[in-house]
């Protein structure tokens, strides 16, 4: 897993809430048996004006010009700004490799879907939550500003602003120590449970004799 | 000891060890595999060099991408084909149960492993599919994981995971005729909203619950995610004792007694707390018909269609429109005068012996509206779909006009070859509403089987005492 350590970005601002994991990645795609790939079909029905398949030259697609991530001034936006309840719906692990693989190392929102929220962190992305209240500030001060950056520190769990002449933002964060450390680290999941297999192998010898049509 | 909710129970039980940030790792007895979640998975272990921890502990089956017509001839779409045999060849290189497409025992994983028995009270159950909450109306742990997570297990046995808190929502007194589990549920998500249960881990609870059958409780447990609620669970009773009693992998009678003895208890002790208790009256619930793109989005069927403008929140007022718009309706039409070209009886909510016969009971000697343009059945498994024969199901719906097809997910999300036409309008037994599930531009409002039988027949939403 990549290390996520400092960011300094554009955010661009997706002004929706409850956007399903179907939203940010289709269920056609889901046919791929690889991790990777999945970028350019993230929003795939937001983004096009076309019905997008498995295969399809995605440059010679009818982009739709209206949907954020098309708009020019967030062409390298690496930050993705968002409303409640986001990532909600199915499972799908590529919805985070979609994002991923789009560019997006962050997501900013008031909320969001367990599942996804947990799959975040197995994929090196960064799912931050904030009060309402700030994300509206966000929202306002990412779309009076062109070319506005956020840096993003998880080592101090700090947004920042960088560029002067706006308002300065200056937001800490929270976040569970486990999984900032993970992150911070790029620390493989299965290897550190595994250096705990003498617990496992116990913790099976006392259930045997417990539930013994379990072993 | 002090008292403890049914989670606790089953939370306490699969703790291994304990982390000094709050998370555990917790130890999982039940891994489902599909073909969706699981290539990147297996491609995981190899890469690293390791093998599954337990192989007993896992069962497979193909289900997204089967298609449920002409089996013999396999599967057309050479994507979909390559995530099964991808499947089938992962579980034969590593010596996984799977049931294969032509298995008659293959299916939808959520009908499936209950059905074997794979699904026992008291156990930790997960699957790379968000409706994995199904399980917990067996009194299980049950809930969805991401590829990553699939990895773990098989290479572990274990995930890390943080406890949620405790939510009880209780649904007392008995439901009206004609109301049925998918009513509840939708109801219930009507009332807590989409993300209502988010961070919670759901009890229902209450007489109306325990009234239901297995088949009424795994429909129930099965929307706990649309609530937003990793799991959904019911405590255990007599009703889960007698459904796992002698399938294929319950314990057997040198095991029975001591099984019994043991699940009899994961209930929640009297005085113990939640962090959250919502209560419903069981009287108050009607037939369910949902209007929008959310399954929060949903009426009873003598209501009108919602106004936007009476919303106060902005956001929601907002989501309110995009949704109407969507749909192709106007706020104030009554949802009994939406017709319906599209009507699909099936998936992981409803797709069960129980679902099948109240759908046949509406349709039996009556004939699908002219004005549909398709109806199909497609039953969760294999052996339902044998059971249902038995029963001579299948020639009542082919006499009414209804499609009567092989086991999968189909319609459910339009990964086959099963999906709407932009704007078609689909009565859907499904779970999920969302903007393009059934195929893009599709339509979709959930309801239950018996209102989508009856939609059938009438050709537009109708309550099912009119039918
Ligand atoms: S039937 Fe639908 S909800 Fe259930 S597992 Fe299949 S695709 Fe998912």
């Amino acid at each position: 897993m990549e290390k996520f350590t400092k960011m300094t970005a554009i955010a661009v601002p997706l002004d929706r809430a409850n956007v399903d994991t179907d939203a940010i990645i289709p269920k056609q795609f889901l046919k791929s048996i690889k991790r990777s790939g999945f970028g350019p079909n993230l929003f795939d029905e937001w983004r096009y004006k076309d019905h997008g398949e498995p295969g399809m030259d995605n440059s010679k697609r009818p982009i739709n010009p209206d949907f954020i991530l098309n708009k020019s001034r967030y062409a390298n936006a690496r930050i993705l700004l968002a409303r409640d309840n986001f990532g909600c719906g199915s499972s799908r692990e590529h919805a985070p490799w979609a994002l991923e693989d789009y560019g997006i190392r962050v997501i900013i929102a008031p909320s969001f879907a367990d599942i996804f929220y947990n799959n975040c962190f197995k994929n090196g992305l960064l799912p931050i939550i904030l009060p309402e209240t700030m994300i509206d500030e966000l929202f306002a001060t990412v779309a009076a500003n062109e070319g506005f950056q956020l840096t993003v520190d998880l080592e101090q769990q700090k947004i920042t602003s960088e560029s002067s002449s706006v308002a300065n933002i200056d937001i800490s964060f929270e976040l569970d120590k486990f999984r900032r450390h993970c992150l911070l680290e790029g620390l493989d999941e299965i290897g550190l449970t595994l250096g705990h297999a003498e617990d496992i192998r116990a913790y099976e010898k006392k259930q045997k004799e417990i539930t013994p049509w379990l072993y | 000891m002090s008292a403890k909710t049914l989670y606790d129970k089953l939370w306490d039980s699969h703790v291994v060890r304990e982390n000094d940030d709050g998370t555990s790792l917790l130890y999982i007895d039940r891994q489902l595999i599909h073909e969706v979640t699981s290539p990147q998975a297996f491609e995981g272990l190899r890469m690293a060099n390791r093998r599954p921890w337990k192989l007993t502990a896992n069962l497979a089956t193909p289900d997204h991408n089967v298609p449920t017509t002409d089996r013999e001839k396999g599967i057309a779409d050479p994507i979909s084909k390559l995530q099964v045999d991808t499947l089938d060849s992962n579980c034969d290189s590593f010596g996984i149960t799977e049931f294969k497409m032509d298995d008659i025992r293959q299916g939808i994983v959520h009908v499936v492993s209950p059905e074997q028995g794979a699904t026992l009270p008291g156990m930790t159950l997960v699957c790379g599919d968000s409706h994995t909450s199904t399980h917990g109306a067996f009194g299980t742990l049950a809930f969805g994981i991401g590829t990553s997570e699939v990895e773990h297990v098989l290479a572990t046995q274990c995930l890390i995971q943080k406890k949620s808190k405790n939510m009880r929502v209780e649904v007392n007194g008995q439901l009206n005729a004609g109301v049925t589990a998918k009513d509840v549920i939708l109801a219930i998500i009507g009332k807590i909203g989409t993300a209502g249960g988010t961070g919670f881990a759901i009890e229902f609870a209450g007489d109306a619950i325990r009234s239901l059958s297995m088949e009424g409780r795994m429909t129930i447990s099965n929307m706990a995610i649309e609530a937003g609620a990793r799991a959904g669970m019911i405590a255990v009773d007599d009703t889960t004792i007698e459904y796992v009693k002698g399938r294929p992998y319950s314990p057997k009678e040198e095991h029975w007694s001591q099984a019994v003895e043991y699940w009899r208890n994961f209930y929640s002790d009297a005085d113990a707390e939640f962090d959250k208790t919502v209560i419903l009256d069981a009287a108050d619930i009607k037939p369910q018909v949902t209007w929008g793109t959310s399954p929060e989005m949903t009426i009873a069927i003598d209501e009108t269609i919602p106004d936007p403008e009476m919303e106060l929140d902005p956001v929601k007022q907002e989501g309110m429109k995009a949704a109407l718009k969507y749909m192709g309706l106007t706020a104030g039409k009554p949802i009994s005068e939406v017709s319906v070209d599209v009507v699909f009886i099936g998936s992981c909510t409803n797709s069960r012996i129980e679902d099948i016969r109240a759908a046949a009971e509406v349709v039996k000697g009556k004939k699908v509206s002219s004005t549909i343009t398709q109806a199909i059945i497609v039953p969760g498994s294999g052996l339902i779909k044998q059971q249902a024969e038995k029963e001579g199901l299948d020639k009542i719906f082919l006499e009414t006009g209804f499609e009567w097809r092989e086991p999968g997910c189909s319609m459910c999300l339009a990964m086959n070859a099963d999906r709407l036409e932009p704007q078609q309008r689909c009565a859907s037994t499904s779970n999920r509403n969302f903007e393009g599930r059934q195929g893009q531009g599709g339509r979709t409002h959930l309801v239950s089987p018996a209102m989508a039988a009856a939609a059938a027949i009438a050709g537009h939403f109708i309550n099912i005492k009119e039918v």
